[in-house]
């Protein structure tokens, strides 16, 4: 009971009521998202099949208030490592923790926002009975929950087409509609994953707008992409992934000293990339 | 529960938004027209046998409403991947499960109500009686027996990966339950060892189904079951929706989604 007691309080408790994850030079950070050797092994169904190991042992840590970058090749881990964060797949061994609880207890993503790759709501509810569905989800109060549709779907300029079913929205209409799901609970962490897939470049800006709005708000945002352009001009740190092996991490600035190059030529050197001579 | 509610309202939401629910309304409002139409020959036989028709396509209709909405609850979640950011919150897997269940059984509920008003306002037009104690045991417990066989489908959908293939060995269950699962006892006494065990175990395991058809008790206007009799209906009927629903719960607590 107290145990429970515990992780609720430490899974609701804003991060600026708790003095643990203040930074100052006194008191050491906690971080708002963790792993520890973290292993999954995908076993297969077929005879004769190894087991396919996803994620080999790793170990992560975000920091409030930072703009993470997951990056990696296909099939590098990435989504896999998202999936346990969101509850959707155990890890074989070690353990993954958001605001120092395990990711298995579904308390766990009380404080955090979820924005997939792509949008999938659901498309005969209007965009206000969504969020109203998930704000019901967090438990918000109704007020509230009426305030924050407004203010959201003024933010990502959705107010027009509120009483709309989401099946008749565009793709970037959509791609906006999951992002203010993901802010409805006013989360200290934002799980995105390639927010910006799919967009057309004034998407592409409105979202990177969103992402910099939440990082002035001192909010945390870890987010999985491809665009390494992106990533370089959002992200305080970034951490690469191969083969299902943590091979990188670092401040983006530190990395691109280090390496004496930008960050896409940087990816590229880790993962083992040799353009052939032409 | 604001969260069991949540789902299920959204579950509502999607039945009533959909269009076959309202096919399945005309069609037996259709039916239970004509059935008032056949007052103009006043005869009590066609009457009755007209009005064991329409009793038996509301059950039917009240079968596909609730075996086909919640054959496809955690499949279509699944498939269109709507249950990603819907886990991505602070809701348990049994939450969504006991909320998919309410959603199907409330607005299985809301059309039994429907049908049984309908087709009591016509009964009553031409008998000038509403046996309101009787429609209510009917109503009541047929929506007792759809609580069981939604709870059995909701856990055939976790199972089983064809949402087509559940459907039709729930189908096939439900009906086989129905018209022949109260004599399973009796056809074992007629057969040797170990069948007539096995046929027996199945009798005592099987959910009776048949206790919870109440037709007759209207068609032929015979005095309503003793309340207690209703109450002990009732729980053993949320006993089995009890006993299937843990196995959906933990079936779905296990299920890899990636």
């Amino acid at each position: 009971m107290l145990r429970f007691a515990e992780r609720w309080y430490n899974a609701c408790s804003p991060a600026i009521d708790n003095n643990i994850l203040v930074s100052n030079d006194s008191t050491p950070m906690t971080a708002v998202l963790r792993t520890e050797n973290l292993r999954v092994e995908y076993k297969s169904r077929e005879l004769k099949q190894q087991t396919k190991v996803a994620l080999k042992g790793l170990n992560l840590s975000v920091q409030p208030g930072e703009v993470f970058g997951y990056l990696g090749p296909n099939g590098a881990g990435k989504t896999t490592t998202m999936n346990v964060l969101l509850g959707y797949v155990n890890a074989t061994s070690g353990a993954a923790y958001l605001f120092d609880v395990n990711t298995r207890e579904p308390i766990a993503r009380q404080r955090i926002g979820y924005l997939p790759e792509l949008t999938y709501y659901y498309k005969f509810l209007t965009a206000e009975e969504l969020l109203r569905f998930y704000a019901r989800i967090f438990e918000i109060p109704k007020a509230e929950t009426e305030k924050r549709i407004d203010q959201l779907l003024k933010v990502v300029e959705l107010e027009h087409a509120r009483k709309r079913p989401i099946r008749t929205y565009s793709k970037g209409m959509q791609q906006r509609a999951g992002l203010a799901q993901a802010l409805i609970n006013n989360p200290d962490l934002l799980l995105l994953d390639e927010p910006t897939s799919g967009l057309d470049p004034l998407g592409r800006m409105k979202v990177r707008e969103i992402i910099q709005r939440l990082k002035n708000e001192g909010k945390t945002v870890f987010f999985s992409s491809h665009e390494l352009g992106e990533v370089e001009t959002i992200c305080d740190r970034v951490a690469i992934m191969h083969q299902g092996e943590l091979k990188v991490e670092g401040r983006v600035a530190d990395l691109v000293k280090e390496y004496q190059c930008n960050l896409e030529q940087v990816f590229l050197k880790v993962v083992g990339y040799e353009p052939e001579p032409v | 529960m604001n969260k069991i509610f949540a789902v299920s309202a959204v579950v509502i939401k999607e039945i009533y938004r959909r269009k076959d629910f309202y096919v399945l309304f005309f069609l037996t409002g259709l039916i239970t027209f004509v059935m008032w139409l056949m007052n103009f020959f006043h005869d009590d036989q066609i009457i009755r046998f007209i009005k064991e028709i329409c009793l038996f396509l509301i059950l039917i209709s009240a079968l596909i409403i609730s075996v086909t909405t919640a054959a496809r609850q955690i499949p279509a979640e699944r498939e269109s991947r709507t249950i990603f950011p819907l886990l991505a919150k602070p809701i348990a897997r049994w939450q969504v499960m006991v909320g998919k269940f309410a959603g199907c059984w409330f607005a299985t509920g809301f059309a039994l109500v429907v049908f049984y008003l309908f087709f009591g306002l016509v009964s009553a037009s031409r008998d000038h009686t509403l046996p309101v104690a009787a429609y209510f045991q009917a109503l009541w417990l047929l929506w007792q027996m759809l609580g069981i066989v939604i709870a059995m489908t909701l856990l055939g959908s976790v199972v089983l990966s064809a949402p087509s293939a559940n459907m039709t060995i729930i189908f096939i269950v439900t009906i086989g339950i129905l018209y022949i699962g109260g004599f399973l006892h009796k056809v074992a006494m007629g057969m040797s060892e170990p069948s007539a065990s096995i046929v027996t175990a199945i009798y005592y395991i099987i959910p009776h189904l048949e206790l919870y058809n109440m037709s007759e008790l209207i068609v032929h206007d015979w005095p309503i079951v003793p309340w207690l009799d209703v109450l002990i209906a009732t729980i053993y009927g949320f006993a089995y929706m009890t006993f299937f629903l843990t196995g959906a719960c933990l079936a779905f607590r296990h299920k890899p989604l990636n």
